[in-house]
Order: C-alpha cells, then structure tokens, then sequence
C-alpha cells in the first residue's frame, strides 16, 4: 500500500449530502475483476450525459478549473449504502488521495484506510467555510499533512484534525493490515484450539 | 454485570485487544462474484492460502440472469466474472453454490436457510446487508474487498467497538403491517446516518411477534440507518427456524446448541448508549417518495412541500430528490402511479413474502399500465417451496413473471432493470438515483404494497384489500 504523508493539491467541491457509493460508482462497473483502471467510471451518471460519451458541463468535476484535483470536498454521511470497495478504488484511480467531509459512512470510510487514502472529518461549518473558499478561489488547493495533523490554507492559516492513532500510523508507512494481523499468528492459532477444545 | 447480545459476542471473539481496537475472530465468510474476485487475486499475488476454507461459503447471486438456468450468459462481462468465481473456489477450496445447486440463492437468504447463520457467531461478508444475519442474533455486517482478503487470509478481522443502541418497538401491528413498514419507518425516523457508530439490538413486543423472516427484514436494512449491524436476541422462535437445518454441527446435541445460543441474548437489565422507542400500533404502510430509504412517508401521506422544510440543506435534497423522482410537492402516494414491479431481493424475497404478495394477487390480474411485474425468489429453496405451495400459479395467472433466483432488479446488475423514466414498486432495500437501472425511479414499499400497486397501477392502501 502506497504510504500517505503530505499532499498539496487542488481542492473540488461536489456539493450533496448523503452521496452514495452506487452514485460514486454505479454498478456497471462491477463486474471487472481488477483493482484499477476504473477512473472512468467515477460519479458515471452524474459525470457523463445520456449518450455515455459526452461529459456533463454542468458537473462541477468537469470544470476546467478542477482538472487534476487530488482532494475532494464533500459533505455529511459520504460514502453511505453498498460496501463496494470500487468507490475508493474509483475516487484513488481518478487521482483523489483525500477526502474532505462533516461525516462518513462505516463500511467506506474503513474501505479507504484499505487503500491509502484519507478521509477526513471535520464539523459542518469548517467544510461550508472550505466550499466557499473553494468556490471563491480558482486553483484553490490545500496542503494536507498527516504527521502534523493539519491542513494549511492558501493564506498559511492552518486547521487541524482527529484522527485515530492506529490509522494514522497505518497510512504514514503504507502498512498492509494483513501483515499487521499475522504478527499474532500465535494468538490466533491459540484462539482457534481454544475453541475446539 | 448484566451485557447485552454485543457485548458477549464481542467479548467471546477477541483475538488480540488493544485499547478499544480489538482483533476479532470470524465465524463464517460469506462470498459472492462480485465483491472477492480482487481479494482472492491478492491472496495469490502474496502467495496466501485461505486459512480455513471451511469457515467460507461463496454464492453466485448479484450478476446471474433470472430467466432459465443453463443458458450461457450473455454479457462476456458477467460471465468472465462468474468463472473467475468458479475458479477461486476450486483454487482455494471453498465450498461454492453455483447458479445449478439447489442451495443457490441471495447469500444472505441463503446463510440463514442452510443454518450456516447461527447464534453467538460474527459473520462477515463483502456485502453491506450482512447485516440480515443479525436476525439469529450473530454480530454480522458488511465489510470491503480489502477486508475479504484479510478475513480469508487471518479468519479475523481488525474492529474498533462500536456504540450500541436498543430501537424497542412497542405494542402491536395493526393487520396488513408488515417488518418492511417497521424498519422504514425505522429509517425515517432516524435517518439514513442516525445509526453511524452504533450497533442496532432491535426489542420489544413488536420484535418477539415478528418471524424470522420478519426478523431477517428488520435487521437487513439496518445499514439503510448506517448502522454497522443490527441484531435481535435469540428466542424460541430462532431456535424453531434452526432446528435440523442442513450446516449446523453435527457433533454436539440439539439440547447443547440450544443452550450455548440462548446465552447470548441480551441479559435483562443490560445497558445500552441510546435508546429509540416505537409506538407499533402507530406504523401504517410505508411507501418512500425520494432517492434515499429515510425519504419515506405512510400511505395516505404525501410528498413534501419546500417551504415547510426550515433546514436548507434538507431543503435542497429533497427539492434535488423530488426532482429525480418526477413528483411535484405535496402529491398523495395514493395518486403516484407505477408501470413496474420488483418483488424479491434479500430484503423481501423469502417465502412468508411470497405468501403475503400471492395473497393480495389471488383472483386479480396486475394493470394494464403495468410494462413489467416481476416476481423473484430469494433461493432455490424459496422457489421450490413456493411452486409446492402453488404460489407460482396464483402470480402466473394475475399476469405475474415467475423467475429464477438472484438479486435481480435490486441492483440491476443483470437484465433486470428500470429504463429511463419508469417507476417502479419495489420491496428491495435502496432507492438511490439509478440503483435498479440509470433513470429509474425506485419506491421502497413491502411485497403486500407492491402486489397492490401493481394490481391497481398506483400506490394502495392494503389495509382496505378485499382478498379473494
Ligand atoms: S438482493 Fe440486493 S441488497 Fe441483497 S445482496 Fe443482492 S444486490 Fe445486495
């Protein structure tokens, strides 16, 4: 897993609450049997109109002035409804490393630690002051710094966050959990006669 | 100290704790095609076995077609993605259901069905309404790809404790009531985030009444309130559906099983952080009008009216979701008419609901407004059943599709879908913007209202249905 220290990158807003995994990725897209190559298929019916070519003018990814964004503003309960792992898989593969919002849903939010990415959760007035700096400021970035736990605006003013102890190491050495988990083998095999026993 | 049912299945699993993080041990894996293709993937990548392949059972459900078994499937996609699952279960030897077993079905019809869901167990499958198997009373949720490899690799799994909450549901169901109208009202009440954070026990005279079927229905949608899981002491009535099912172990005694499930329920005067309470005799059918299952409304009610609306960003989803949904503000549901019909999923796709639906469709025929009316059983079993019971006559002869099972059009993955523009009656479980097919509008409702709508063209209040 790629580690995640600091990154400094363009901001884009996506305005709604409650945003689902089935509109992150619609489940055309999940019958691919890999891990990548599914930035195409990110907020599919919201981003590309009826003819399935043509880009929605007025989805505000499609704006020049977020091309090449790497965090993305969102608001309350992201990520809710189907655990599908494709919803980061699709938000990393487009080039998004962190996510910005009031509040996340269980099953994403862990889906996105899996995967390098962070997700971040700050009160409902802080994101509404980012969306309007966002919105008022073309090529408007942040720098997110992990280690610091910070995010730095463009003035220099910094805000910071919470994260949890465990993740936050997780993601500044790209540690793979499985790895993690099999240093207690021992107890897990314990566990197991145990429970025959 | 009195625990609740969380607390002593939690504590019965850990395999390592730190601070409020704990590992835990899996009881049972649940598989299907379309979340484990990449975790099994990365389990050869690292050169990882799956560590008890006989704690994991794979399904196909989500991509099959529903018409006759046997026939290739059509989409190279899909089929690339049922052979691969083919290929990991023979690879990694896990016991797999495929489309032509008569154990097949939904994964989470299935577990319960074939007693591979018990009392006391953690269950995890990648698949958010995991959460239907908390109706046996196991702490069961849905978990990412990610997480499939790890739970393959260790059986366990990394867990923070979650909150718990106690949703008590109190007095009686007036006739016609079903668990689908008791759990949305649930999420109306609560929110589609009210439960993030916290693990659901479900109480009360209204709960011990329901079946497990019932039961299964509540605990399902749980993750429609954002809760991690949702679950339901075992009682007499868990034990009665249990008995002689074909995966419960063989080697201790009936009496014995029954002892060590019945400990996990919820010792009485246990604590819990939050407490939601439910006046039964209050719920009337549910019908959802929007694009999320808390935008939800009784039968006789009507879509929102904006103004009346104070918070603004409450205000602009549900003038957005109205949108979607082509409805104007304050719209009867009485008046909304439908041209399709979903009966079926893991929500509502089992045999007491396909009881209840062929009840209503007795000696009626569905509308001619109606483009599609499709029933689905949630198994094989659930089929044979039903076909034994005759129901499969009754939907035929009211000008209902009879199909094979699979998760059809809950979420569209197959032929089943919504075209543009339609608007469908659905007992599945989301009616987000596209869910069952881009354009299609969803309204979440139970088999009984579906039946009706589909009969009537237009959403009816079942409790005045003159059965036949
Ligand atoms: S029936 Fe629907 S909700 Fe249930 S497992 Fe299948 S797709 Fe998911």
């Amino acid at each position: 897993m790629n580690p995640f220290t600091t990154l400094k990158g363009i901001v884009a807003p996506l305005d709604q609450p409650n945003v689902d995994t089935d509109q992150i990725i619609p489940k055309q897209f999940l019958k691919r049997v890999g891990r990548s190559g599914y930035e195409d298929a990110l907020f599919f019916d919201w981003r590309v109109l009826d003819d399935g070519k043509t880009l929605n003018p007025d989805f505000a990814l499609n704006e020049p002035r977020y091309q090449g964004a790497s965090i993305l503003l969102a608001r309350e309960n992201f990520g809710c409804g189907s655990s599908r792992e494709h919803a980061p898989w699709a938000l990393d593969n487009y080039g998004f490393r962190c996510i910005i919002a009031p509040s996340y849903a269980d099953i994403f939010y862990g889906n996105c630690f899996n995967n390098g990415m962070l997700p971040i959760a700050l009160s409902d007035a802080v994101v509404d002051d980012l969306f309007k700096a966002t919105l008022a400021n073309a090529g408007y970035e942040l720098t997110v710094d992990l280690p610091a736990q910070t995010i730095t605006q463009p003035d220099g003013s910094a805000l910071s966050f919470e994260i949890d102890a465990f993740l936050k190491e997780r993601l500044i050495n790209g540690l793979d959990q499985i790895g993690l988990t099999l240093r207690h083998e021992e107890k897990i095999t314990a566990f197991e006669k145990a429970a025959q026993g | 100290m009195a625990k609740n049912i969380y607390e002593k299945i939690w504590g019965a699993h850990i395999v390592h704790e730190d601070g409020d993080a704990a590992l835990l041990y899996i009881d049972r894996h649940f598989v299907h095609e379309v979340t484990s293709p990449q975790a099994f993937e990365g389990l050869r990548l690292a050169n990882r076995r799956v560590r008890r392949p006989e704690l994991t059972y794979a399904t196909m459900d989500h991509n099959i077609p529903t018409t006759g078994r046997g026939m290739p499937i059509k989409d190279p996609l899909s089929k690339k993605q049922v052979e691969v699952m083919e290929q990991n279960c023979a690879d990694f030897e896990v016991e797999l259901f495929n489309v032509d077993d008569r154990r097949n079905g939904i994964v989470h019809v299935i577990g319960p069905e074939l007693g591979l869901t018990q009392p006391g167990f953690t269950i995890v499958c990648g698949d958010s309404h995991t959460s239907t198997h908390g109706a046996f009373g196991a702490l069961a949720f849905g978990i990412g790809t990610s997480e499939v490899e790890h739970v393959l690799a260790t059986q366990t799994l990394s867990q923070r404790a979650s909150k718990t909450m106690e949703i008590r549901v109190n007095g009686t169901l007036a006739t016609g009531i079903t668990a689908k109208d008791i759990i949305l009202a649930i999420v109306g009440k609560i929110g589609t985030a009210g439960g993030t954070g916290y693990v659901i026990e479900f109480t009360g005279e209204a709960i011990r009444a329901l079946s497990m079927e019932g039961r299964m229905t509540v605990c399902n949608m749980t993750i429609e309130a954002g809760a991690r899981a949702g679950l339901i002491s075992p009682d007499e009535k868990t034990l009665a559906y249990l008995k002689g099912r074909e995966f419960l172990p063989k080697d201790t005694s009936w009496d014995d099983l029954c002892a060590r499930w019945s400990a996990f329920a919820s010792d009485e005067g246990c604590a819990y952080d939050r407490l939601v309470e439910l006046d039964a005799s209050a719920i009337e059918p549910q019908v959802t009008w929007g694009t999320s299952p808390g935008m939800v409304t009784g039968v006789t009610g009507k879509t929102p009216v904006l103004k009346d609306i104070s918070d603004s960003s409450m205000r602009a989803a549900t003038e957005k979701a109205l949108g979607y949904m082509d409805l104007g503000e304050g719209v009867a549901m009485e008046e909304v008419r439908i041209n399709k019909m979903f009966v079926g999923s893991c929500t509502n796709g089992r045999i007491e609901d396909l009881r209840a639906a062929s009840a209503l469709a007795k000696g009626y025929t569905v509308s001619e407004s109606l483009d599609q009316a499709l029933i689905v059983p949630g198994s094989q079993e659930v089929k044979q059943q039903a076909e034994q019971e005759g129901l499969d006559a009754i939907f035929k002869a009211a000008g209902f599709e009879w199909r094979e099972p699979g998760c059809s059009m809950c979420l569209a993955m197959n032929d089943d879908y919504l075209n543009p523009g339609d608007r469908c009656a659905s007992t599945s479980n989301r009616n987000f913007e596209g869910r069952q097919g881009k354009g299609g509008r969803t309204h979440l409702v139970s088999p009984a209202m579906a039946v009706a709508a589909a009969i009537n063209g237009h959403f009816t209040d079942i409790r005045n249905w003159k059965f036949n």
